[in-house]
């Protein structure tokens, strides 16, 4: 178990090596940064003495373990637009993005899997079938447009909740929360559904698709011949056989959920760090974009680590490779 | 009153083409501690009359006619919860494969308790100790220990016994068991026969025994009833049936088993079942592409010669080499196949006898020794061209026909893909020709060509598989238990076909199967495996007359036999 984990742990550092050297390598291609950040009337002296100091002249790993090692500080230098430091850009609004994407994913799973199961329990049924018509919608709707039609309807027509914004924030320490004021919770309605639901009608048919296979195992057969009622086989031997599976994806769909979070927070102007992206790209801000690109990239591989983890916690079968098979 | 009773049972599968009907006019009884056997092949409609005793028929089958009693209590017409309460309670069900039977994510504790809580009414510590009681029971060493383990830690013996435990651990009068030893090597399939047994004696259970092995049968029921086409043929003693049976089916059934005891030339087709489609003879194989141009030369010498062959598989990974597990699958192997011999392997699962094939055909690199086919080491040739001219002569024939054909190609392409992937033929009309003729040599015609795997049965897949594996003319065919997954009447064909062609084409053969019977009809050359390691080679005759092994003559003892009066 433990050597399974420091395993997985060395693999992600691996990877995040590999991303840092591929936003490293965004300041060497997308355009000169001392271009980007003097006026036209900076004299060729001025920029060479800029470049001297900033340490571009040294050779390029030399600077890529410089970038490596403020990084790890959680440093990424300073934004070439908004001249404030990178870190402090991102830390104002991690937390927006952070509780839009929490809430929109425990939406996704509180809904989504006692949906998935439902509608695989009751194949035939009417409710089964409406919902999966809805979730097609679902899926195939742009989640922008989704968000424009929940703002048309209930920001603009019926003015129950607010159409942008993230309402009132109490700050605690760094962290600015939405959670502690009715506006911010108001706030947060819109935009979470939006977000979560690709997501959950993705989580629904997953569960769904799962638990029918799982339905039709020889063990499942075996039960009800033993006269198990059927609660216990549904919820007990079934779903945990489900969940394996079930989890590697909406591991990854929540990594997502955090990462894509930048169409809807466009539409409700959610101050996150999707929407602080997006400027960054229009703006060509490429500490931004750099920092944006390993944060995002550590939510990923921390996201893995923990579904990893979850997966030997469930099932026995990965867990006992070192007690060995006794009795064979 | 006996202790079930079905009266003319039908049970109907409602489909497009108007109603299946699976089983019909079945009229059975068995009384307290009598065992049953219901026998045919697949299709029969032997677990039919199972699941229907049990309520539990797969959508959308139901049961069109007739009534089934327990104790003189009709339970066909109970309601979903009645029905319940007696599953498990007064009627146990034990399934075929024990592998996935048991739910794997718990232990084998918690669903014990989970039944016995369900139908006896004992608190959790109570049925703690009866679980523990139960595995006893079924004679699995330490229960207090192997209880608090989950499925996957328990070999395919000892699972079925968990199976087993988990089936009677409410105390069931009634017992049906669906071939329930069909996934298990012999020799466990003895104990867990034996153990059924006893248990059905001591607690004066009923019990319906479902299987295709007449040997089974013969080995455990009372009485037997034969089936097929839904329809019970015959029902009698074991001994009369086994024995002396009445009815044409039964005849050619009981013909078509391959008998342990003496070696036959050709099997006898269960004509019966099928048109048997015998080997059009079409093709005049001596002067046809297939035996032409087999310009291997006419040597004496060894086919195939395998030098101390080892393999050893990684079971547990790790950093350290001090802290990997391995497994020697096969140890130190040598032997040799004479030109246009049939050698047999015979062994138990894991024995490493599959290993040693897809060692020979390539599909495994052997971590030591040597494999010398016609003279030429393959494991010192290094690159896929120089193996290329050697593969091309050595073709495999693999077990299950389901899952080792493309269900997304045509059998055409099926066959032909050896033949253009080695460049045997000039052009694709002389492909395609080779392709019906192959297709004829094996008993197909030329209609199966642009048909898709899937619309055939078991043994035709199995046709197909032999066709392929000659279409590049090989000299060298290996078959990993090519029967196995077949009914006995198909079995018998399938031999049969392999036997006329390995004698017209003058093929070698490796023969891999752990069936005994089978191994004696068709091999000349006999070596038993067990553990990886190579415990003796003999003459076929000799082997099953003198066994000198003390493994073999177990092995020979388990072989379930029954005694033919017939014939």
């Amino acid at each position: 178990m433990i050597s399974f984990i420091v395993k997985r742990i060395l693999q992600s550092l691996l990877v995040m090596l590999a991303v840092a050297l591929i936003a490293f390598a965004l300041f060497q291609f997308v355009g000169d940064p001392i271009n980007n950040m003097v006026g036209q009337d900076t004299s060729l002296l001025d920029r060479e003495k800029l470049r001297q100091d900033l340490g571009l002249n040294d050779p390029i790993f030399i600077q890529f373990f410089r970038f490596v090692g403020n990084a790890l500080r959680g440093e990424f230098g300073f934004s070439y637009v908004h001249r404030l430091p990178v870190s402090q850009l991102i830390g104002e609004r991690f937390s927006a993005t952070i509780e839009l994407s929490f809430v929109s994913a425990v939406i996704a799973l509180v809904v989504g899997v006692p949906m998935g199961i439902y509608t695989a329990i009751n194949r035939r049924g009417l409710l089964s079938r409406s919902f999966m018509t809805l979730s097609l919608i679902g899926v195939s709707l742009p989640t922008f447009l989704i968000g424009i039609l929940l703002i048309l309807v209930f920001g603009v027509s019926f003015r129950w909740l607010p159409a942008f914004g993230r309402g009132e924030v109490v700050n605690i320490g760094w962290w600015s929360t939405g959670f502690l004021t009715a506006s911010g919770l108001k706030a947060l309605i819109l935009p979470s559904i939006t977000l979560a639901l690709f997501q959950m009608t993705l989580i629904m048919r997953l569960v769904r698709a799962e638990m029918l296979e799982v339905m039709r195992a020889d063990f499942i057969k075996f039960g009800r011949a033993r006269g198990l009622n059927n609660r216990s086989l549904y919820f007990r031997h079934a779903l945990k056989n489900t969940l394996i599976p079930v989890i590697t994806i909406t591991g990854l769909q929540l990594g997502s959920i955090i990462a894509f979070a930048i169409i809807t927070e466009s539409v409700f102007q959610w101050p996150g760090m999707g929407l602080l992206f997006i400027q960054a790209i229009g703006d060509a801000d490429i500490p931004i974009m750099a920092a944006y690109l390993v944060l995002i990239a550590l939510i990923f591989v921390l996201i893995n680590l923990i579904v990893d983890i979850l997966y030997v916690r469930i099932d026995p079968r990965l867990r006992t490779s070192t007690s060995g098979s006794g009795g064979q | 009153m006996s202790l079930l009773s079905i009266k003319n049972l039908k049970v109907e599968f409602p489909t497009r083409h108007g109603n299946f009907v699976a089983a019909e006019n079945v009229d059975l009884e068995i009384e307290a501690g009598e065992i049953l056997g219901i026998v045919g092949e697949s299709g029969a409609g032997k677990s039919t009359i199972g699941n229907a005793i049990i309520g539990l028929l797969e959508r959308p089958g139901r049961m069109a006619e007739g009534e089934i009693k327990l104790h003189g209590n009709r339970i066909d017409q109970l309601d979903e919860e009645m029905m319940r309460a007696l599953r498990g309670n007064s009627i146990g069900m034990i399934f075929q494969d024990p592998l996935t039977s048991l739910n794997p994510v718990e232990t084998i504790e918690a669903q014990l308790v989970e039944t016995i809580m369900l139908h006896l009414k004992m608190d959790e510590a109570q049925a703690q100790k009866h679980a523990v009681e139960q595995l006893r029971q079924v004679d699995i060493p330490d229960p207090e220990i192997r209880i608090k383990q989950y499925p996957h830690q328990f070999s395919g013996g000892m699972r079925q016994r968990v199976v087993i435990a988990l089936a009677l651990c409410a105390d069931p009068d009634f017992i049906i068991a669906d071939e329930p030893t069909t996934a298990l090597d012999v020799s466990v399939q003895a104990q867990i026969l034996e153990l059924m047994k006893g248990l059905c004696k001591k607690r004066n259970a009923g019990m319906i025994l479902i299987t295709h092995d007449m040997g089974v049968i013969a080995e455990t029921a009372d009485r037997v009833a034969v089936m097929y086409n839904g329809h019970i043929v015959e029902i009698g003693e074991t001994a009369q049936i086994l024995g002396a049976p009445n009815h044409e089916y039964t005849k050619s059934l009981i013909s078509a088993v391959p008998r342990p005891d003496k070696r036959t030339d050709r099997f006898p087709l269960v004509t019966y079942i099928e048109a048997a489609e015998e080997t059009a003879d079409l093709v005049d194989l001596s002067t046809h592409w297939l035996g032409r141009s087999r310009d291997f030369g006419t040597s004496d010498s060894d086919m195939l010669n395998l030098k101390k062959l080892h393999m050893k598989f990684i079971t547990r990974h790790a950093f350290f080499e001090r802290n990997r597990l391995y497994l020697d699958a096969v140890k130190d192997v040598s032997f040799s196949i004479k030109s246009g011999e049939v050698f047999g392997l015979v062994g138990e699962s894991g024995s490493g006898k599959s290993t040693i094939a897809r060692m020979i055909t390539g599909i495994y690199q052997p971590t030591g020794g040597e494999i010398h086919f016609a003279g030429t080491d393959l494991t010192q040739l290094k690159t896929a061209n120089d193996v290329a001219p050697y593969r091309r002569q050595m073709q495999m024939v693999f077990q299950d026909p389901f899952s080792s054909l493309n269900g997304r190609m045509r059998v055409k392409d099926i066959v032909a893909e050896p033949i253009k992937f080695h460049r045997l033929a000039e052009t694709n009309s002389e492909c395609d020709e080779i392709v019906f003729d192959l297709l004829n040599v094996v008993g197909l015609g030329d209609k199966a060509a642009i048909k898709y795997p899937h619309e055939f049965s078991g043994g035709q897949r199995q046709r197909i598989s032999i066709a392929r594996a000659l279409a590049t003319r090989p000299r060298f065919l290996v078959c990993d238990e090519p029967t196995s997954a077949l009914d006995v009447s198909i079995q018998a064909q399938i031999l049969n076909l392999l036997k006329d062609l390995q004698e017209e084409l003058n093929l070698t053969i490796l023969f891999i199967s752990h069936d005994l019977p089978v191994i004696r009809q068709m091999c000349d050359r006999v070596g038993v495996m067990r553990h990886g390691q190579l415990l003796e080679i003999s003459k076929t005759e000799d082997l099953f007359e003198n066994p000198s092994h003390e493994y073999t003559r177990e092995l020979l003892s388990l072989m379930p036999r029954f005694e033919f009066a017939s014939h």
